[in-house]
Order: structure tokens, then sequence, then C-alpha cells
């Protein structure tokens, strides 16, 4: 009652091990596809590491883990396939096929993770980057500080590129004090105005840095004052909006993330479908030349299938093997082994065997 | 008979060209905005042509060279041969004359920038006037990705009203005051747009009053380096096209030495599979040449059919009649 079951002629057996050592080739190259998106992606993170609280650095060392272990597993494939198509050969694999295709099954297990892994990142790099870029809001104004003095080139160079400002949006640099004390004249009554009127002493205007400014306004950028009408002609801070970018930089780093992440995701499932048919294809095979080999003539046709036996059996064949694993110091079951029956449990065990006597 | 080898992975050189030529034509049409004519468009445009044409001249190549493995399928190739050689010389000149032209076209690369950007920044302000309205955002865009401002540097907003009237109130008395100062009535400033300024600079941006000390608390202009870009996009611009042109003339050059390679070892080997063709013993030695004549004499064997056909059109019908009519008797006589 095998599961699937398949005959193979001589041919039929040829050609399917020359495919397969053509497609272990195929999932070598993808392999390399894996590592090198792994390494994108790490790449990408590392970037921008200074406004993420907590570096991620699960996903993309998963991904380069399992893109060099498909390497080498299917480099290790593509040889066997090539000597199935001699017998002789295949019985220098024989005993390691079984193994193999074993931990290529669980391997093809892991690519499935790390393809869901990259859909679940998402929260985890909402909650980095909401906490990485507040902080570098903070410290916009510290460039003569060392370990701080290239936030502010990072966040002005964030905010042009991905066109946005602020963390959810430009309020939150009203919030911060990102003008240093170094360019405030504290001379000014206006400046020590406003610092006094301030309960923790910091300098809060309603403006903005530079880098908000909008690319498509259609008139010279407003950036300081900027809920002050009166403050300058034909304007209503209200209506305009291509002054600013109105999109925080949060929702922009997410929205490109998760563009990176789908598109991986996407790929690793594909490259996942493609090992699965693979792994199929070798326990075919394997199979196959097995049952060639007991049958003794290598030109008969022979069966090939996923499982000997149903599914129910197989699981159970296997449980009993691991539950048996754990009790090879127990001789309770061996009757051929003399146990000296100390206790009354052990008597009762062993059945008092009546011999027949002829009579 | 080796040279088939040789031939195939060249192919794969001609792909790896026609991508990295398109490039420069991709480039220019997002920058043609600010630049005044398009002839340095004949540049891409030619290395695209010829690296058309080279995948082509490859292609036959490899399979005259597949061909000439065997004696007896050689021969159909015999009448293709001469115009073949003919278009690939032709061909592989123009990739180095369209090397030489990049080099050469530098100059008309800077003028034609130069004034398209004083156009850009002469419009700056006419977003609402339709035909301008993206100079704004083209210029804009370009100070910030290329780290420059203005034409040959900042000062150049000086000199150029790039506030519109739109947005100046005519009821302040300072705006009065700058406008009537002005010959023009122009609303100079010495201020620059938000691009100019340099992310780099350890304090915010300082884009208005730029020349005046003591607007700003603990400036100096004439030592503030950081604050806005010093280097003009004229500058910028030429450098980045001209660092591509080198990188592009380097592989055009070794690609065009190749070519060169590849076709005088396809021409050795015909002659001397010529010498062989009609022979009885195919494994004897042949002499294979360049040229049968000298190089003057090869020139004027190709270049006279061209030109026959030129003068052919040019020679009007009446003349020939009587010569045709001399040429008639003279051969009933003999």
């Amino acid at each position: 009652m095998a599961v699937l079951k398949v005959t193979f002629t001589k041919t039929n057996r040829d050609k399917l091990a020359q495919v397969l050592w053509v497609l272990n080739w195929v999932s070598v190259v993808t392999g390399v596809t894996l590592f090198s998106l792994g390494l994108f992606l790490k790449v990408e993170i590392v970037k921008r590491r200074e406004l993420m609280s907590k570096e991620i650095v699960s996903v993309p060392n998963m991904l380069i883990c399992v893109g060099l272990t498909a390497c080498a597993i299917n480099f290790l494939g593509g040889k066997i396939c090539y000597d199935c198509v001699d017998t002789t050969k295949f019985l220098r694999w024989k005993l390691l096929m079984l193994p193999y295709i074993i931990c290529t099954f669980f391997f093809t297990f892991c690519i499935l993770v790390g393809a869901l892994m990259c859909y679940s990142m998402r929260n985890d790099l909402e909650e980095s980057l909401f906490l990485g870029l507040r902080d570098a809001m903070r410290y916009y104004k510290d460039t003569d500080m060392p370990g701080r003095c290239y936030i502010k080139r990072t966040m002005d160079m964030l905010q042009m590129q991905f066109q946005c400002c602020g963390n959810g949006g430009y309020r939150d640099w009203f919030h911060i004090q990102w003008i240093s004390n170094r360019y405030l004249d504290m001379t000014d009554s206006e400046v020590v105005e406003r610092l006094r009127s301030n309960v923790e002493g910091k300098y809060l205007i309603d403006g903005v840095p530079f880098s908000c400014c909008g690319l498509h306004s259609l008139r010279p950028c407003i950036q300081h004052q900027i809920t002050n009408n009166s403050a300058h002609y034909n304007y209503d801070y209200r209506k305009e909006e291509l002054n600013l970018n109105r999109r925080g930089c949060r929702q922009a780093l997410l929205e490109h993330y998760t563009q990176i992440m789908q598109s991986i995701g996407l790929i690793v499932l594909i490259i996942w479908l493609f090992e699965v048919s693979v792994l199929t294809g070798v326990r075919y095979l394997q199979t196959a030349m097995e049952n060639v080999l007991r049958l003794g003539d290598p030109d008969s046709e022979s069966d090939g299938w996923l499982l000997e036996n149903s599914i129910a059996d197989t699981a159970r064949y296997n449980f009993n093997i691991i539950k048996n694993l754990g009790k090879c110091y127990q001789v309770d079951d061996d009757p051929n082994i003399d146990v000296p029956s100390s206790s009354l449990q052990a008597q009762e065990n062993v059945p008092v065997k009546q011999i027949p006597v002829a009579r | 008979m080796l040279l088939s080898c040789y031939v195939f992975p060249h192919q794969s050189a001609r792909v790896l060209e026609l991508h990295l030529l398109s490039s420069p034509s991709f480039l220019h049409h997002g920058d043609t905005h600010v630049m005044d004519n398009t002839d340095i468009h004949c540049v891409p445009n030619t290395l695209m042509i010829v690296g058309l044409a080279s995948m082509g001249i490859n292609y036959f190549a490899s399979r005259i060279c597949q061909d000439a493995l065997d004696p007896g399928r050689f021969p159909r190739w015999k009448t293709f041969l001469k115009p073949y050689f003919g278009c690939s010389v032709f061909f592989t000149t123009l990739m180095l004359i369209s090397v030489i032209l990049s080099y050469a076209m530098k100059g008309s690369l800077e003028t034609s920038l130069k004034i398209g950007l004083k156009n850009g920044i002469r419009f700056y302000k006419d977003t609402d006037t339709p035909g301008r309205c993206f100079q704004k955002q083209t210029i804009d865009h370009l100070q910030m990705e290329f780290q420059c401002c203005g034409n040959n540097d900042y000062k150049d907003w000086f000199e150029v009203q790039w506030i519109s009237n739109r947005y100046l109130d005519f009821s302040s008395k300072e705006v009065k005051d700058c406008i009537k100062s002005n010959v023009d009535g122009r609303y100079l400033v010495d201020g620059v747009p938000f691009s100019c300024c340099n992310p780099s600079s350890p304090r915010p941006c300082i884009q208005y009053k730029i020349t005046n000390n003591t607007a700003h608390y603990n400036y100096d202009h004439q030592t503030e380096e950081l604050n806005i870009f010093i280097r003009g996009c004229r500058e910028a611009l030429v450098n980045y096209y001209m660092g591509l042109m080198n990188t592009i003339g380097a592989v055009v050059l070794s690609v065009f030495l190749l070519q060169s390679s590849v076709l005088a070892s396809v021409r050795l080997l015909q002659t001397s599979m010529e010498a062989v063709a009609g022979q009885e013993n195919v494994e004897i030695e042949t002499e294979g040449y360049l040229l049968e004549k000298g190089v003057k004499e090869t020139f004027m064997e190709y270049v006279d059919p061209v030109l026959k056909l030129l003068l052919l059109n040019q020679v009007t019908p009446p003349e020939a009649k009587p010569e045709a009519g001399a040429t008639g008797t003279t051969t009933t006589t003999s």
C-alpha cells in the first residue's frame, strides 16, 4: 500500500536522474540567490542602523545560512543524481541517500520558516523605527558630541531621499529642540523669553529643518514660523500642502522595508516550492533504484514511491523506533536474558512456562 | 579552427556592451531639461547602433567559424564574405570614432549646460507659467543630487530674482525699498533656495542673508564652508559626465581591440580556407593573409562599386546613348 506509487522503466529512470542532476544545479543557483538576498537585506538594515533602536539580525542571517546550506545540499544532490544513472555507482550512495533525503526535508522546512519570517518582521521593525527615529531627532543638534555627530547628516539625507519629515509627521519637530545652544544668541531677549517660557528650558520653535522642504512646492520653502499665517504673505498653513513633506519618516521607512521584505518573501516561497519538487524527484529516484537492486536486473522496470506503507503505518513505525531508542538499556522484554528477579514486579512479568511433558 | 571557440563568448560581451551604452542615453533623458542643445545625443546613439551591429557581426562570425571546421560547408559563405568584411570594418571604425567623439564633445557639453542652467535659474520662480513650471523642481532636485549650487557657484542666485512676485508683500516697506534700489525693478536677495543647503553642516542651514554676518549669531560667511554647497552645478555635471565617458571609453576601446582581433582572425581563416577549396587533400598547409593587394587598392576596390552607383545617377541620359551606339558599332566591325 505504497503512497503515490509510480512505475519506472530503465529509460525513465535515466531521464529522471539526468533531469534531477540539472535541477540540482539550478537549485545551487537559487541557493546563491537566497544568499545574496539575505546579504542585500543585511546591507539595507546596516545602512540605517542609526535610525533603528534594535537592529533586526534574525531574518537576514537566516536567509544567508539557508542560502549557503542550499548550495551545499544541492551540490551533493547533483553528484548523487549524476551517479544514479549507473547502478554500480549508485551502490556508493545507497546508505547515504535516506539520511540525505530526511535532512533535505527538514531543510526545506527551514526555507519555509525563512519565507514566513520575512512577512512577520513588520511589527518588530515598526517599534524599532519609532524608538530609533525619536532618538535620532533628539540628537539632531548634537553635532559636536562624538558618536552623535553624524546623526544630523543621516536624518537630513533620510528626509530628502524619502521625502518625509519627522517621526509621524512634521509636528514632531515642534516638540524637540533641534537648534543647538551654540548657535543661539543668549543675549537676545526673544531667545531668553522663549527659553524661560518652556518648562524644561528648551528652545522650541514652530519650525523644521531644511530637509523637510517639499520638492514639488510652487513657492520658496517656508520652514520657520510655519503655523503663523501672518508671518508670510499669501500663506495659509492649513491649505498649503506641498510646502513641506507630509509623510512621516517612520511610515516611509516601514513601507520601503516592507516592500523589500515582500519581494524577498515571494522569491523565497517560489524557491521553496522548487526545492520541494526536487526533493520529491530525488525520493522517487532513490526508491526506484533501491527496488532495481532488490530485483537484481538493472534493466527491468521498478516501482518508485514516496512512502512504502501508508502515512499512518510509517508514522507508527517511526514513532516506535523513537520510543525504543529511549528503552535501549531496559531488558524486560527480552526473554533470552536471565534477569535476577529481585523485585516482585519482575517476577510477575516473567511468565512461568510449563514445559509440556510427553506422556 | 580553434577560432570558433574564441568567438562564442564574444556574444555575451556584446549584450553587456549594449546595456552599458544605453545608460548614458537614459541619464541624458532626465537631465535634458538643463541642456540647451542635444547634439551630445549622437555619442550614445552611435554607440547603441554600433553595439547592435556588432551583435550581428559576431553572430555571423561564429557561424562562419563553425562552418570552417567542415571544408565542404565553407564555400557557401563565399559571396557573403566580401560585403560582410566591408560592413564589419566600417562599424568597427565607427566604434573608435565614437570614443574620440565623446571626448571631443566635452566643450559642446559644457556650453550647452551653461546655457541650460542659466535658463533654469532664471525661470526658477515661474512655477505658474506653462512650459516652465517644472524648472523649480528640476533645479532643486539637481542641486540636492549633485550637491551643487547655482551655475558657476552660489553667487549666481544673488543676481536673479528667484522669489516670485506672487509671494512678495508689496505693501511692506522692506520689499518696496529692495525693488526701488534695483535698476530693473527686480527683488534680489543675498539668499539661496533650500536645495543649496549642505546636510553635512553642523548648524541649521542659513539660506537667507548669507553675506550679512550680524544677522546670525556666531557666523562668518567667509569661514563657513559647510553651510551651503560651494561647487557650481555646471562643474559638477561636467565632472559627472566626463567620469562616465572615461569608464565607457575604456570599455569601448577594449571591445574595439577584441572586435578587431576577431575580424582579423576570421579574415585569416577565410583566406586560408579559400586556398583549400577545390583541393583533394584537405589537410595540406595553406597560407592566410589579411589583404591580397595593398591597402589603397583594396580600399578602391570597395569604394568603386559605391562610386559607380552614385556616378550612374549623375550621368545624363542623352550622353549615354551615343556612347552605347559607338560601342555597338565597334562590336559589329570586330
